[in-house]
């Protein structure tokens, strides 16, 4: 209907709701709750470019675009959430509207701490072997304390750090942390349940 | 079977455990067609399930299967599961099917009800954008502000509901109720004489605005202080209502209720490491894993934790190497460190003692000098402001005791040699200390005031009824004052402090004023100044049933204050405290505000003769003696139970019985220690075991 486009064109475009049978299902199968899937519905939908609006369900968006967000713009992790999130296929790790409802439910207030560190895991694995190492330490440490070299720990302080951590995590004393190891230590640490995101 | 080739991460070592013989023996025991549910699953889904290998389905009679969104895995791959669990639904029963829909009905409607009732929060907006911008520390101390304004409306509710409005419909007679004041028996008639002077005929404009600043006045006979209620027995309708033993169990209910929702914050959000000795919030991987706050989202605020996680780790790698080098130091430097040590905690004594002597005096003095000894001569226009000093003497004392102390105790901890964590440590709970007893001795001081009794007529009464005829009322007018003042220096110090201090720093850029810079928002001294009027308020509630009113009021404006100078007039402290090391402690120090607050209470309650001229205990000893004389009135069976359980021969057993419970966890706990520790060994060992490695891929 030529009327009814042409007011969706006026009013901007991104009238388009989502379908509610969509919108249960993903109320199931995420921790969002529909308010806050309404809401990242519109926000991808923002990210896109006008004219792909209409079918934002299935389109992508590049990386990017995903980066501009608010909550991924001060995040020094950002690419690698880009990274475990993204289920493209040609390695872009651009995201699709699936992807970016995975990433606020793993970072909601609701999402059991399981699924958090299974995640975090992931998001720490900068290498991406299934185990954290040495080197995956040493970047996870400098991504934490920031970019430039004033902010890097000496050498001698990484050493004892890494040193400490392994300790403290590694079980088998492999000298790697693996998910299980990970996943305990992460349990008994009271700070990781705010790994929360707001909208 | 147990590791199967699907898996992708490892997380082999753990599940070496379910090939012992005595776990084997055990699932056999318990013998159920669990196992071969679990293969019958397609493979699909099914292997990412054995993968994670968390929770191995082996006994019970249904498949404890978890719901979709529970697995780490992306939307479409859970939308599969979600099927093939849908599809499995149709091998069992018809009971368990329901029992499967049912509760999956039930969580959907508890999800809705807990999505609507997050509308209900107060300022969840306000809080949110405070979080993105400042960080999750700056957060809690926000959260717990909107904590104490529902506590304190809460405890305003239940003592209006059960003591004022009872009281006031029965006093202007509203639904035929009536009330009654029985001449008290076996009383000197001398101590019943209790005439407040509120005011009569033509009277000065502001001596009003005296009286709403200290409760005196035509405030006095309000329903603000205790003397309003003065009601032996109530009648609503037909109904007899006991309004002082009412007055008593509301002042026990609401610390009961605050004490109980304390309780219950603090352990929902701590987890108490029993097994492990190491400090969990001291740990490096709750550093390093938990350690960036992903609720950040603007660039200052990030480039700041950046620089504050640096600090901190840096830090703490420092104190490791000191406390390395400690463990070298000879017996000569040990003997000088403590001989130091003990001789600044002679001079902290001596500062708190200084403090402690300060406000005696003070509160000494105003009594004397301020209205109630003056108003037996008859004198009532003394000069306005100076009364009004006098009276507020104490307030003024403690609001300066509390502030320098606490910068006195950091310029001297400094000399003690300690670890930096252990010294932030043992200086807030010094400045905790000096806040909380600075109260205490307040109180202290009013009632050696109140029981000096000289005379036998004085005797007679229990408490000195010249100068306090009606002393519950004169400790509620001492505890609104302090609050009134409370929240006018608070107002005083964003007003004439912080708002200069910016503008100054904005505009003017010569380089002393800009090395002071602007202040920091800092976060203990915070919570401390709440938590000194949270004690406030709860000590005076008995004195002052509208004292949870003015608090509520009080901390929702001071939220605003607060908010406005933190955006506006504040820096960020350049080393925060987390947000979960720093709620347990906001918890923790209110809690010990709480238990500070009993003992006052306690005593007036339990040990000084409540007064005769007004209130609901004239014709009691103490306002306690309501209870047994209620007790006596009650049917014998239940006077005897009652009786039974406050005797000897009940509280013994009882207290031996509590003990073995507490050792049997305690060995409990022993027990599973050892067990871990013998696991995390055995763990170890594996690793060499050619019986259990997994080839890694």
């Amino acid at each position: 209907t030529g009327e009814a486009e042409a007011a969706r064109a006026a009013m901007g475009g991104s009238a388009s709701l989502l379908p509610r049978e969509l919108l249960r299902e993903y109320q199931e199968l995420t921790f969002l709750s529909k308010q806050e899937i309404l809401l990242a519905y519109k926000r991808f939908s923002e990210l896109l470019p006008k004219e792909e609006r209409e079918n934002a369900c299935s389109a992508r968006v590049p990386k990017s675009q995903i980066l501009t967000l608010p909550e991924l713009r001060a995040n020094p992790f950002q690419h690698q959430i880009c990274r475990v999130f993204s289920t493209s296929d040609n390695g872009d790790h651009s995201m699709s509207f699936e992807d970016f409802l995975d990433m606020l439910s793993v970072f909601s207030d609701s999402a059991t701490s399981d699924v958090k560190s299974h995640y975090a895991f992931r998001i720490f694995d900068f290498d991406d072997d299934g185990t954290l190492d040495r080197k995956d330490l040493e970047k996870l440490v400098n991504c934490l304390t920031g970019q430039g070299e004033e902010s890097r720990l000496s050498n001698a302080e990484m050493e004892q750090l890494i040193q400490n951590i392994l300790e403290e995590s590694d079980i088998d004393k492999d000298g790697t942390i693996n998910l299980s190891e990970f996943q305990h230590v992460v349990s008994r640490s009271p700070d990781f349940a705010r790994y929360s995101v707001l909208q | 079977e147990v590791f199967l080739p699907e898996e992708t991460r490892g997380a082999a070592p753990v599940d070496f455990l379910q090939q012992l013989p005595s776990y084997q023996s055990a699932l056999r025991r318990r013998a159920t067609g669990g196992t071969q549910e679990r293969r019958a699953a397609p493979q699909g889904p099914a292997g990412l399930l054995a993968a994670e290998g968390h929770r191995p389905q082996q006994e019970g009679d249904e498949v404890t299967a978890r719901p979709a969104r529970e697995y780490p895995l992306t939307i479409a791959e859970k939308r599969r599961l979600r099927d093939c669990q849908q599809a499995d639904i149709k091998y069992l029963s018809g009971w368990k099917q329901w029992k499967r829909t049912s509760s999956k009905s039930l969580k959907k409607v508890l999800s809705e009800l807990k999505e609507l009732s997050s509308y209900l929060e107060l300022w969840r907006h306000d809080i949110h954008s405070i979080e993105g911008k400042f960080g999750t520390g700056i957060q809690s101390y926000f959260s717990f502000l909107r904590f104490l304004v529902l506590l304190n409306f809460i405890i305003f509710i239940l003592m209006f509901s059960l003591v004022t409005l009872p009281s006031i419909i029965s006093k202007y007679g509203m639904f035929n109720s009536s009330f009654a004041k029985i001449p008290p028996k076996n009383i000197e008639p001398h101590c019943t004489v209790y005439e407040p002077s509120g005011n009569k005929g033509l009277v000065y404009f502001y001596t009003y605005l005296k009286d709403l600043l200290s409760g005196t006045g035509f405030l006095e006979v309000t329903v603000l202080f205790y003397g309003y209620y003065t009601i032996d027995a109530e009648w609503i309708g037909i109904h007899k209502y006991n309004l002082p033993l009412a007055y008593l169990l509301a002042t026990f209910a609401y610390l009961a209720l605050s004490l109980i929702w304390i309780i219950k914050r603090s352990v929902g959000g701590f987890k108490q490491n029993l097994v492990h000795n190491e400090d969990p919030f001291q740990s490096y991987c709750n550093k390093v894993f938990a350690g960036w706050d992903f609720c950040i989202t603007d660039p200052n605020a990030a480039r700041l934790k950046h620089r504050s996680l640096q600090y901190e780790l840096q830090v703490n790698l420092e104190e490791e190497r000191l406390k390395r080098k400690e463990a070298d130091r000879t017996m000569k430097e040990k003997l000088c460190i403590y001989f130091l040590r003990i001789f600044i905690n002679i001079i902290v004594i001596a500062v708190l003692s200084g403090c402690f002597y300060s406000i005696y005096r003070a509160t000494v003095f105003s009594q004397e000098n301020s209205n109630v000894s003056i108003r037996h001569d008859g004198i009532s226009n003394t000069n306005f402001q100076a009364n009004l000093l006098v009276q507020y003497l104490p307030s003024m004392v403690i609001t300066l005791a509390n502030f320098i102390a606490p910068q006195i105790f950091s310029f001297l901890i400094r000399f003690e040699d300690y670890s930096p964590a252990f010294e932030i440590r043992l200086t807030l709970m010094r400045c905790v200390f000096v806040r909380l007893a600075n109260i205490g001795v307040l109180l202290f001081s009013l009632w050696s005031q109140i029981s000096y009794c000289a005379t036998d007529k004085c005797n007679a009464c229990g408490y000195n009824y010249e100068l306090y005829p009606c002393w519950e009322s004169e400790v509620g007018q001492e505890m609104y004052k302090l609050m009134i003042f409370d929240f006018i220096i608070i107002l005083a110090v964003f007003l004439f402090v912080d708002f200069p201090r910016k503008l100054l720093v904005t505009h003017c850029s010569c380089k002393p004023v800009q090395w002071c810079g602007l202040q920091e928002f800092g976060i203990s001294d915070n919570v401390l100044e709440i938590i000194y009027g949270q004690t406030i308020c709860w000590i005076g509630t008995f004195f002052s049933p509208l004292l949870p009113a003015i608090a509520t009021i009080k901390y929702f404006i001071i939220f605003y204050i607060k908010k406005i100078s933190l955006i506006h007039t504040r820096k960020p402290a350049a080393r925060p405290i987390r947000a979960s090391s720093s709620n347990f402690f906001f918890l923790v120090v209110l809690l010990i505000g709480l238990v500070l607050a009993f003992i006052p209470l306690g005593i007036s309650i339990a040990h000084i003769p409540s007064s005769k001229a007004c209130g609901p205990f004239r014709n009691f000893n103490t306002s306690w003696a309501v209870v047994p004389h209620t007790i006596d009135g009650f049917p014998t069976r239940l006077r005897q139970v009652l009786y039974g359980i406050a005797s000897e021969a009940f509280a013994v057993p009882f207290f031996m019985v509590i003990c073995l419970v507490m050792f049997y966890f305690i060995a409990l706990a022993g027990a599973h220690k050892r067990v871990v520790e013998q696991l995390r060994e055995q763990l170890v060992m594996v690793r060499f075991d050619p019986l259990f490695c997994t080839p890694k891929i």
